[in-house]
């Protein structure tokens, strides 16, 4: 069982789109699960839903209204057009952008959670004690709500590796530019190539128990947060 | 305005009730804030620290303005100190690492030799490597309350500090903050609504019920008035101070002569430790309603040490329709004296009249 180049063309590529959405998704996530867990607005409800709306969508349908949208003629891809950068469907980053929405809700929940979860207390304490509003961030909450962040990544990180319907319909199937993993797989079994198949999901089954060992490990059922 | 007071002005409507509170608060010693829960001394409190907001408040702290109109300076520019009622240390640091959290960002801060004075008065010294889950209840208390000074502030609150505590671990925390009350020259603001650590700590008391400052005043004067708005039942009574004048070293015994009077004082039990209570000291004594008693004739042959003449001030009916209170005054301090209405009726008490308080028991605090 080995493995080909475009196999591993495919796992570098697969592993670099998960490294960059997890990045952005923690930049966006952060401040959008610290509105929910702290606002009172009557938009915490839309805005909760349309962030987990990933979790229930067929990834086909989310996939078929981003391409829509970053299409010539849909508004994102008007904009990139006059950005000049031409449209983003079928290209590498277009992936990036369509896995950001597709894993988001693995992100914010669990951050959201965590930060719920340490209630108003340790913010007061520390607006007490002479912290502004930024440095109580980094020094009180990143801190506290750390396995809420570990999950958020770690998370974030697996389901973009794991994603297929949203690439097929951003992305397509062009090597080295859209071709991850997922793809791959479904190539060789479509090409009767059961051997390679074989090879790169054993490589998946390994990896995604490994990443699930890894956070329940770290992160076992009880995570600490919270004031004793 | 004054600029060695705290003013506070504050209305804010919650479904329950509504705060509303204009107080002049002295810039000195301790204040507590007294009374049931949900009476709003908490909410009080968390005003004048900028953790709740009313719209259209003041707040002056010693000619300094911290909240009027638009002006609202927020919690971490205000130079306070918090003491929360459950210690809230912050978990992912050690004791150390909690007192060094608001000491690396306040603009003033405790000397190093200041600090190990405040870590010796609140006997913590050897925990400071420990993590809070590590401490007992009242260590971590202790460990709240050196942190809130660390940052040196100029107002100190504490949101009831004992009552997540059990007896014993109140009993442990008190002698420290009775040394703080001897040592501290900032404000202090203390929020309880237990009666006996307000006569062992507070200078001040000001009485909340409802949401509104009924009564405000310095405590010895406040505690003799028979109008309160809070029927303190059992614990209703007076809290004097006193200085230690004489010992009598055969019974145990040390006189704690009034400061009002001179010329009255009341025996009371002297300290076992070697050496007793210091001629000199200052102290301060309780005496509740309950345990005095009166007579229009001075009696010989009773067991009672302390019996002191005085002049009948005013009579106020008790929160039992059977009993009455009755103020004397013995030469210018005062003592409350509980007793049924028909001994006061049979006795023919009034102002004016002249009778002898018998004081069966006297506690000496602080």
């Amino acid at each position: 069982m080995t493995l080909s180049e475009g196999d591993l063309a495919a796992i570098w590529l697969t592993l670099r789109l998960a490294g960059i959405t997890t990045v952005l998704l923690l930049i966006i996530g952060t401040p959008i699960a610290w509105w929910l867990a702290h606002t009172q607005s009557k938009w915490k409800g839309p805005v909760g839903a349309v962030v987990a709306l990933p979790l229930v969508l067929p990834p086909t349908v989310l996939g078929f209204y981003l391409l829509l949208a970053m299409g010539p003629n849909g508004p994102v891809g008007q904009f990139t057009q006059w950005l000049g950068i031409g449209t983003l469907p079928f290209t590498f980053w277009g992936l990036v952008v369509a896995s950001v929405f597709y894993s988001m809700p693995f992100v914010v929940q669990p951050i959201q959670n965590a930060i719920e979860s340490l209630g108003p207390r340790p913010l007061e304490v520390a607006a007490t004690l002479r912290a502004g509003p930024w440095d109580r961030f980094w020094s009180v909450v990143l801190p506290l709500a750390r396995p809420g962040f570990v999950t958020a990544s770690i998370l974030g990180f697996a389901h973009t590796v794991g994603e297929f319907g949203v690439v097929l319909m951003i992305g397509g199937n062009i090597a080295g530019e859209t071709r991850v993993v997922s793809v791959q797989i479904y190539d060789h079994v479509e090409a009767m190539e059961y051997a390679q198949a074989h090879g790169l999901a054993a490589v998946m089954v390994v990896f995604s128990f490994l990443v699930l060992l890894a956070l329940y490990t770290w992160n076992p059922g009880k995570t600490r947060v919270g004031m004793p | 305005m004054s600029a060695s007071s705290i003013q506070a002005r504050f209305r804010l409507a919650y479904p329950e009730f509504t705060l509303d509170v204009d107080l002049d608060l002295p810039g000195r010693g301790v204040t507590a804030l007294f009374g049931h829960s949900g009476s709003g001394k908490t909410t009080l409190l968390r005003l004048i620290a900028g953790l709740t907001r009313a719209p259209d408040g003041h707040l002056s702290m010693k000619g300094e303005v911290w909240q009027d109109g638009r002006t609202f300076l927020p919690t971490h520019k205000r130079s306070l100190g918090y003491v929360f009622q459950e210690a809230s240390l912050f978990p992912h640091l050690t004791a150390r690492g909690n007192l060094l959290y608001g000491m690396k960002r306040a603009a003033e801060r405790l000397d190093p030799a200041a600090l190990d004075h405040v870590i010796d008065l609140l006997g913590i010294g050897g925990l400071l490597e420990r993590r809070p889950h590590q401490l007992s209840g009242g260590e971590r208390q202790r460990v709240g309350i050196a942190r809130a000074l660390a940052v040196k502030p100029r107002l100190l609150l504490m949101d009831e500090p004992l009552a997540a505590l059990d007896l014993a671990r109140k009993q442990e925390i008190l002698p420290y903050l009775e040394r703080l009350h001897e040592e501290l020259d900032i404000p202090v603001l203390y929020v309880s609504h237990a009666p006996d650590e307000v006569a062992r700590l507070a200078d001040h008391i000001v009485f909340m019920r409802a949401g509104r400052a009924d009564v405000a005043g310095p405590l010895s004067e406040t505690l003799a008035r028979l109008d309160l708005p809070i029927h303190l039942g059992e614990d209703a009574g007076v809290v004097l101070d006193a200085v230690v004048t004489e010992r009598d070293e055969q019974w145990y015994l040390a006189r704690a002569t009034f400061t009002d009077n001179p010329d009255a004082g009341v025996w009371v039990r002297d300290s076992v430790n070697p050496g007793g209570h210091a001629i000199g000291h200052p102290v301060r004594v309780r005496i509740l309603a309950r345990d005095v008693s009166l007579a229009v004739t001075r009696h010989s042959g009773t067991s009672i040490q302390n019996i002191l003449p005085g002049v009948v001030e005013t009579l106020a009916d008790d929160n039992h329709p059977a009993l009455a209170l009755v103020r004397v005054n013995v030469g210018g301090a005062r003592v409350v004296a509980r007793l049924t209405r028909r001994s006061a009726h049979d006795l023919g008490l009034a102002p004016g009249k002249i009778v002898y308080a018998q004081i069966k028991a006297v506690a000496l605090i602080g």
